[in-house]
């Protein structure tokens, strides 16, 4: 009997707490909806970028001589939490890789793949096993600093060159490393900018900074923190694989900060903004390159609809040309952050082995002295691997998709 | 001083400080969200305590009963529409989706409690096996559990699911208390009395009683021991299928392989912390753990606070009361 009782208490608890919801729910779309569109502000979208008229394409005089064993390789993320940023950049290569050998019978270069997860703690293993690949003459990685900067000193010690298409933790090229090439701007650039964008464009006056716990997230929340000044309204720090955000979320909501920008990867950044917008936060939510991709808006739904992000990348999706081609090697998606910038890291390697550079010594002395256009900006490097003068773009999410919004911090 | 060990000094920045404004500032949002955490640990605390209570078995693979109950209701949902986005349905449909999914969810955590109980401790149990090889297999069977969803569904976790925005629902001292919380702690709340009201008065919660006393002299007396271990294998079960709803409401992308690890252990601690065996004391333990954690991590300004301070505090407690706060064994729970 007493069963019976309790079983019909719980039946009780149940239908109670769902109606509770359902009676909440009721109420939930009109108001974030109409507080939504009101807070957004309205940055147009750009619809084309100018290419450097002179860029060096992979394909090269078509005359190019290698030996049939002429490897490039890309070491980073094929699976793991962000494995997404790692897909985007060695479809690019693969992409450059592709255009070359079929433009150049006499030189087919292999491509190699190693997978680190985008973990630093497994990256040693799998670039370890790369240097010590002799064939391998160049290589386009690793994507991410903490990684980069765990491995750096293996790739130092054989001589390979690496060019990483996307680590942006500033103090990675002051290791001494001569081997470390960066084809973007560093976060000594995108924090600055980023500040720039939520105080001028966003209008924002109390921003709040999260950080993720990565050398990426606590770099690029420095720079950011810099640049932001009084407009700091505080700042938080979240873990790698951090599912519940309430307390991180209650502290942004009593600040009554007007915009957050997170500092860190998407693996944490979309589950945050889903239940910072689930919170009833109104404000702007800001991202990085590390933020910029379209599994962000897969995972977070429709709160996805307050991001903006920042990355020092170009919008590759607006060069027609590349844009068809990168879909028939990624069967159909489009470019996504960094494919552009892998795609002409591995042009710069590409044409340095054309030019008879096919020992590591003489590859590490072409990217060295290189000085040319590539299809997203001019090459050339300092003492230290770093770029001069690169841009940082703005992105918006528009219709569940992300678009570019123009250069920002300028 | 020598300038290798200059890094290891806590600075001003990365080492611990006491954040108090921040605490004040937030202490009613913090002590909402720690209530709701406390009442999904308190309800999965349960099963570890009733097993505990029946079979002086400390169940490790509860913490696996409880992550199939969270794919139970991500599979329920997600094949029904819901996804990250919030849903765009009438209020009497998301009733019906939530309260199947609630069912499927229990359910499912029912059956994984009963088969493990079948297939792992039933053996033991009729080879009168010493305590320390059921330890052992429970820790077994989590780790089989666990790597079976991790090679059926991969390392990352599943899509986000919203359920439904929370709305604020009232104001205590300038905090809001949304919907999403009170639907949990106090539908978490009835079930709790509901199962304390089970054992404490029903024929089925008297068997379960007895056994926990005095196995052998409950058999003499008419109790069917084999059937009283699996009532309450499935009860445990039940509960943490109901948790497993109110996690997904709470956390989002909580659904991963390894996602009931953590929570099993500080359920588990809940339960040791309010007196393991002891119903009541799962539920106090449960919202005290939710509470402390929360507040901790506040003070000290870093989620990662959250685990390190609630444990510390356990520790504390079984200082200086080793038998947990409320401390009387299932068996001698007042009747």
């Amino acid at each position: 009997m007493y069963r019976k009782k309790v079983l019909t208490s719980l039946a009780a608890a149940a239908t109670f707490s769902v109606l509770l919801s359902a009676c909440a729910n009721q109420a939930g779309p009109g108001t974030t909806e109409s507080s939504g569109s009101s807070s957004k502000v309205n940055i147009p979208a750009i619809s084309k970028v100018d290419v450097p008229a002179g860029a060096v394409k992979p394909a090269g005089d078509g005359k190019a001589n290698c030996p049939s064993t002429t490897t490039l390789a890309y070491a980073g993320a094929e699976t793991g939490p962000n494995a997404q940023l790692g897909v985007n950049i060695f479809n690019g290569i693969q992409l450059a890789i592709d255009q070359h050998n079929k433009a150049n019978p006499g030189c087919q270069v292999q491509f190699k793949k190693f997978d680190t997860e985008g973990d630093p703690n497994k990256a040693t293993g799998p670039v370890t096993q790369m240097v010590s690949e002799p064939d391998i003459v160049g290589v386009v990685g690793l994507p991410f600093s903490g990684e980069s900067k765990a491995t750096g000193n293996i790739f130092e010690q054989k001589g390979l060159v690496h060019i990483t298409p996307s680590a942006t933790n500033p103090t990675l090229t002051e290791n001494g490393w001569t081997t470390f090439f960066r084809g973007l701007g560093n976060d000594a650039v995108q924090g600055p900018a980023a500040a720039k964008f939520l105080t001028g464009k966003i209008g924002a006056k109390k921003v709040y900074l999260v950080q993720d716990d990565s050398d990426y997230g606590i770099g690029l929340g420095t720079s950011t923190s810099a640049g932001l000044g009084s407009a700091l309204a505080g700042t938080e720090k979240v873990t790698t694989g951090q599912k519940d955000f309430s307390a991180v979320i209650s502290k942004i909501m009593n600040a009554k900060a007007d915009a957050v920008f997170y500092a860190g990867y998407y693996a944490e950044g979309a589950p945050f903004d889903q239940q910072l917008v689930s919170k009833g936060f109104n404000g702007t939510f800001v991202g990085p390159d590390g933020v910029k991709d379209d599994q962000f808006i897969k995972q977070a739904g429709d709160a996805s609809n307050n991001a903006y992000f920042t990355c020092p990348c170009i919008p590759g999706e607006l060069i027609t040309d590349f844009a068809s081609a990168y879909k028939d090697v990624s069967k159909g998606a489009e470019p996504g952050t960094y494919s552009i910038e892998g795609y002409d890291a591995a042009t710069v390697l590409l044409s340095g082995i054309d030019a008879g550079k096919q020992s590591r010594a003489d590859l590490l002395a072409w990217v060295k002295a290189y000085d040319k256009d590539g299809l997203s900006k001019h090459y050339k490097w300092d003492a230290k691997g770093e770029l001069q003068a690169p841009t940082v773009y703005g992105y918006k999410v528009d219709n569940g998709k992300i678009v570019p919004i123009g250069p920002i911090g300028e | 001083m020598l300038p290798s060990l200059v890094p290891l000094l806590p600075t001003e920045n990365d080492w611990i400080t006491f954040d108090i404004p921040s605490l004040i500032q937030n202490f009613w949002s913090a002590t909402f969200d720690g209530l709701t955490f406390g009442a999904i640990y308190a309800l999965v605390a349960l099963g570890y305590t009733l097993v505990y209570g029946v079979l002086n078995l400390i169940n490790f693979a509860h913490s696996e009963v409880f992550i199939v109950g969270c794919y139970a209701v991500f599979f329920t949902l997600s094949s029904l529409g819901f996804g990250p986005s919030a849903p765009r349905l009438d209020i009497w449909a998301i009733i019906l989706n939530l309260l199947l999914a609630l069912v499927l969810a229990m359910v499912a955590s029912a059956v994984t409690a009963f088969l493990l109980e079948r297939i792992a401790y039933k053996p033991l149990r009729q080879r009168n096996a010493p305590r320390l090889v059921f330890l052992i297999t429970a820790i077994g069977a989590s780790f089989t559990i666990q790597y079976l969803i991790y090679l059926w569904r991969g390392p990352s976790p599943e899509l986000a699911l919203t359920m439904f925005r929370p709305t604020p629902i009232f104001d205590v001292f300038g905090t809001i208390v949304d919907s999403q919380q009170l639907v949990i702690i106090i539908a978490a709340v009835i079930m709790m009395v509901g199962i304390d009201r089970f054992i404490s008065k029903s024929r089925t919660g008297r068997g379960i009683r007895a056994v926990a006393q005095d196995p052998d002299t409950a058999t003499l007396m008419g109790v069917n021991k084999e059937r009283i271990i699996i009532t309450t294998f499935v009860i445990g079960g039940l509960l943490a299928g109901a948790a497993a709803l109110f996690y997904v409401m709470k956390i989002p992308s909580g659904v991963q392989y390894s996602g009931g690890f953590v929570l099993g252990i500080k359920a588990f601690a809940a339960a040791v912390l309010g007196g393991i065996g002891n119903v009541r004391g799962a539920l106090l333990g449960g919202l005290l753990l939710g509470l402390i954690g929360n507040y901790g991590q506040i003070l000290l300004g870093n989620s990662q606070w959250t685990d390190v301070v609630a444990f510390v505090v356990l520790v504390l407690v079984l200082l200086l009361r080793p038998e947990g706060i409320l401390g009387t064994s299932l068996g001698r729970s007042k009747a």
